[in-house]
């Protein structure tokens, strides 16, 4: 009983998963030989494909950490509305890439809402997502990641701020120390094993990101789960596709643990 | 003191605008007419508002199926993450067993595979037993994603129920099955109905593996991805705001259960 | 139902150090017994034995004349009062009450009639159809304790029902409690940590160390005559006193306690009374307590209220010689004399 019964209850879930992810981890592992993985890295899009993506990942990464964490102090402040605050602070949390970059493809196209308030201030349009300007258009997705994704980071840092009691910090601030030596002494490292969390989170969804650009961009900006769709659905070489997954799944794995190990010691 | 408080109010409006503009734009886009949104500079304020373009959206070939699709693998998600979920997530709340950390881990891997990992590899399989195509096999792989998720939530609301309501209910005469269904289950319940929206808009917002694994029976948001590429603007924009409106939903109905859903047990 | 508990081991899982350590314990039927010892010594977990909570590694519980240590809780016959009342919140108050009795399939309108009856002996006619989170914790609790006196078994549990009250509450419950029980007369096994209460409620009292039992018996002959240094120092506020023989005049191989309230306090010098400095001065209302110094050890030592003593004066104290007990130094177990 002691053992049979939580084995009998875990034991579905168990059957379930390794048939789903097991599975066909080992079969895409076997599929993918030495001739796909060539002509995916002679593919013109592959090293675009991954330099992009992990230039979002350092780029997007430390600035929606930064708005979090200001985000979560804010309202950790008590201002008047905060519940209203909140509400629209989280919205994004339930919103899906492909929404996202439909959202700001209404900002950012050429005849769409910024150029439109910038013609009624009298400042010319530009065409933020062209592939002529590549540094836009990256922009233009990290604005709506960060717009989309940074909620996640904010749920969980405030979420860990909660269980930090205040008396720490109103200790620290009775025996003198201003908010900057409150927040880097005191709140920071309580905050670390959230943080942790949410930075391995964030840094595997983000290598998974591609619906954004997509809707931002079509392929001018190409990511690599991109990759995969294209050669999937459309260049219909599943091969090559699992080739490049299985380079995601790697990157993923080596972020996961990198993460851990660097934030452990 | 004062222009400290007016400073923290200037900071939470101005984030409160970055995000909610943008649904304000969409939700705008959406509901003006054709004709309108071809115009420039665009009206920023809801000057003619029209159902023109979200009708036509709705009217468009395949969007009405997609969208059956969508809340058929929804709602089939929702079930069999449940029924396969909750026993397990019970089991790690309440018995210390050997294979409880390695089944834990499993279940963290498991969430770290990306999800094209999955799909590509899945679709040759379901391609060869018959479930390409079809709602059962992106119902397959959506449960597939949410589970881990599913247990490891379920099992914190089951922390949250007392160990020793379920003693008391023993002591005063209930099997182990009748104490679970009469004491543990109703306080388990809102727990359980934040989880099983947690899976609904999991699946509701998949789109790579839904578009891998079927051609005609495609949901919503693989509808309107493959479709992307040759619609014009306004169908994008209805197709944006018609995928955002079950996640406003959703954060409306399930504020109090956020904190604690995406917070504490991701801890 | 009498309760005789044989030989019980038990072990949790990852633990080098036995929760209960070869037990044996016989409860007559009728009887109120109180388990008492400090946090970790294992009495709850005998509880939770007897209740069926908890397997034992070895041994046997016998309730009445039937073995259930094998027996599902369920099935025990028992019923129990929890640390934390563990009242069910999604339930009225009047179907929290009838819990036990639902689950013995008894009679709706049986169940009715007695749950309003255990509402009356409770004082909780007034709350009976609303949800727990509408009550005070004292109300809760006696809800608790409701639910356990209406099944009407042949053995209740309470495992330290009273802690989560506010001091004034608890004093007030503890007797009201012991009325209850007297009433229904229903054999009773009560843990708890706090000695005022173990002395004020149970007809005996079984104090525990380390997983064993170190006395039983009735609370007034545990106080006076406790069986080793242990028992002394956990029964009774304040505790007793212990000092070197020498320090009273006796010999140097034994150790001496001595109550507070057995030690005769002066001003006047006399000829059978030790001198001693005081050191605090207490007033409780009812006595003075005073801590005194005598030959550099430390004594507590209660006065009549009326006494008045500064730090630093110099007292007389008198021992009666009945009323000290003496101990081994080296194993603190009691001498007998």
């Amino acid at each position: 009983m002691k053992l049979r019964g939580p084995l009998l209850l875990i034991a579905p879930s168990l059957i379930f998963l390794t048939a789903l992810f097991a599975w066909p981890l080992v079969a895409g592992l076997s599929q993918a030989n030495g001739a796909d993985i060539r002509r995916m890295l002679d593919d013109a899009y592959f090293w675009p494909a991954a330099r992009n993506t992990a230039l979002l990942i350092v780029v997007l990464i430390p600035l929606q950490f930064a708005l979090a964490i200001a985000m979560a102090l804010l309202l950790r402040a008590r201002p008047r509305f905060a519940g209203v605050y909140f509400y629209i602070w989280v919205i994004p949390l339930a919103i899906s890439d492909l929404a996202a970059g439909l959202v700001w493809l209404a900002v950012f196209t050429d005849r769409g809402y910024l150029n439109s308030a910038l013609s009624q201030l009298h400042i010319e349009g530009y065409a933020w997502l062209s592939y002529q300007h590549p540094v836009t258009m990256f922009l233009a997705v990290v604005v709506a990641e960060l717009w989309r994704s940074t909620s996640l980071v904010f749920v969980i840092v405030v979420a860990g701020m909660q269980s930090i009691p205040r008396d720490y910090d109103e200790a620290a601030a009775v025996f003198g120390a201003n908010y900057w030596q409150r927040l880097r002494k005191v709140i920071l490292p309580q905050l670390r094993p959230s943080l942790q969390v949410a930075l391995i989170l964030r840094t595997i969804l983000a290598l998974e990101t591609f619906a954004v650009a997509q809707a931002l961009t079509g392929r001018n900006m190409p990511l690599l789960v991109g990759e995969t769709y294209q050669w999937y659905a459309v260049l219909q070489n599943p091969n090559v596709a699992t080739a490049i997954a299985l380079v995601i799944l790697a990157v993923s794995l080596l972020a996961a643990f990198g993460y851990l190990r660097a934030l452990r010691s | 003191m004062r222009r400290h408080r007016f400073g923290l109010q200037l900071a939470c409006v101005a984030i409160t605008l970055f995000f909610g503009v943008p649904l304000y734009l969409i939700a705008l886009a959406a509901f003006s007419s054709r004709e309108s949104l071809d115009r420039f500079p665009l009206p920023l304020l809801p000057t003619d508002l029209s159902a023109e373009t979200i009708t036509t959206f709705l009217g468009s070939t395949g969007v009405v199926g997609g969208y059956l699709n969508s809340l058929m693998v929804g709602l089939s998600t929702v079930v069999l993450a449940l029924v396969i979920g909750v026993p397990a997530g019970y089991a790690l709340a309440r018995h210390a067993f050997r294979g409880r950390d390695p089944y834990q881990l499993f279940l963290l891997l498991t969430r770290a595979l990306p999800i094209v990992v999955l799909s590509v590899p899945l679709a040759r399989i379901f391609l060869q037993t018959g479930l390409y195509d079809t709602t059962y096999a992106v119902t397959l792989l959506h449960t597939a994603l949410a589970l881990p998720t599913t247990v490891l939530i379920t099992s914190a609301v089951f922390v949250g129920v007392p160990r020793e309501h379920e003693e008391a209910a023993q002591v005063f005469g209930a099997s182990p099955a009748r104490a679970f269904a009469r004491v543990v289950l109703p306080q388990a319940l809102p727990g359980i109905a934040a989880v099983a929206m947690f899976t609904f808009v999991l699946s509701w917002n998949e789109v790579l593996g839904a578009t891998i694994l079927t051609l005609n029976q495609r949901t919503l948001p693989a509808h309107v991805l493959t479709t992307l590429s040759d619609s014009p603007l306004a169908y994008r924009f209805a197709g944006g705001l018609a995928l955002i409106l079950p996640a406003i939903v959703f954060v409306a109905v399930m504020r109090r259960y956020l904190l604690n859903m995406w917070g504490t047990t991701l801890r | 139902m009498k309760i005789t508990i044989s030989d019980l081991v038990k072990t949790y899982p990852g633990q080098a150090r036995r929760a209960t350590d070869d037990v044996s314990l016989e409860i007559a039927d009728g009887e109120f017994l109180v388990l008492v010892g400090p946090s970790g010594c294992g009495k709850t977990t005998l509880l939770r034995m007897v209740a069926g909570l908890e397997t034992p590694d070895s041994g046997t519980i016998h309730i009445g004349d039937r073995d259930v240590t094998g027996v599902a809780a369920r099935h025990r016959g028992i019923s129990m009062v929890f640390q934390s009342y563990a009242i069910f919140p999604h339930m009225k108050v009047r179907d929290n009450i009838g819990f036990g009795l639902a689950m013995r399939k008894v009679d709706p309108a049986e169940i009715r009639r007695r749950v309003d009856q255990a509402a009356e002996l409770l004082q909780l006619t007034e709350v009976l159809d609303r949800h727990p989170a509408q009550l005070s914790g004292g109300q809760r609790q006696r809800v608790a304790v409701a639910r356990a006196v209406v099944v009407d078994s042949g053995v209740l549990l309470m495992d330290e029902p009273l802690s989560n009250l506010d001091a004034l509450l608890r004093l007030q419950f503890r007797a009201e409690l012991k009325k209850i029980v007297r009433e229904i007369g229903t054999t009773t096994l009560y843990v708890t940590h706090d000695q005022a209460e173990a002395m004020s409620l149970g007809d005996r009292v079984a104090v525990m160390r380390d997983g064993r039992i170190a006395q039983l018996g009735p609370p007034l002959e545990v106080y006076d005559a406790p069986s080793d240094q242990f028992v002394g120092g956990f029964l009774g506020s304040p505790p007793m006193n212990f000092v070197p023989g020498p320090a009273l005049g006796h010999a140097s191989d034994v150790l001496i306690g001595v109550r507070a309230e057995k030690v005769a306090v002066g001003t006047e010098r006399a000829d059978d009374a030790r001198p001693a400095t005081v050191e605090v001065v207490e007033p409780t209302g009812a006595s003075m307590l005073l801590t005194v110094l005598i030959d550099g050890h430390r004594l507590k030592v209660s006065a009549p209220p009326t006494f008045t003593a500064t730090p630093e004066q110099q007292i007389w104290l008198r021992f009666d010689p009945t009323s000290l007990r003496f101990y081994d130094p080296e194993t603190g177990l009691a001498l007998l004399r």
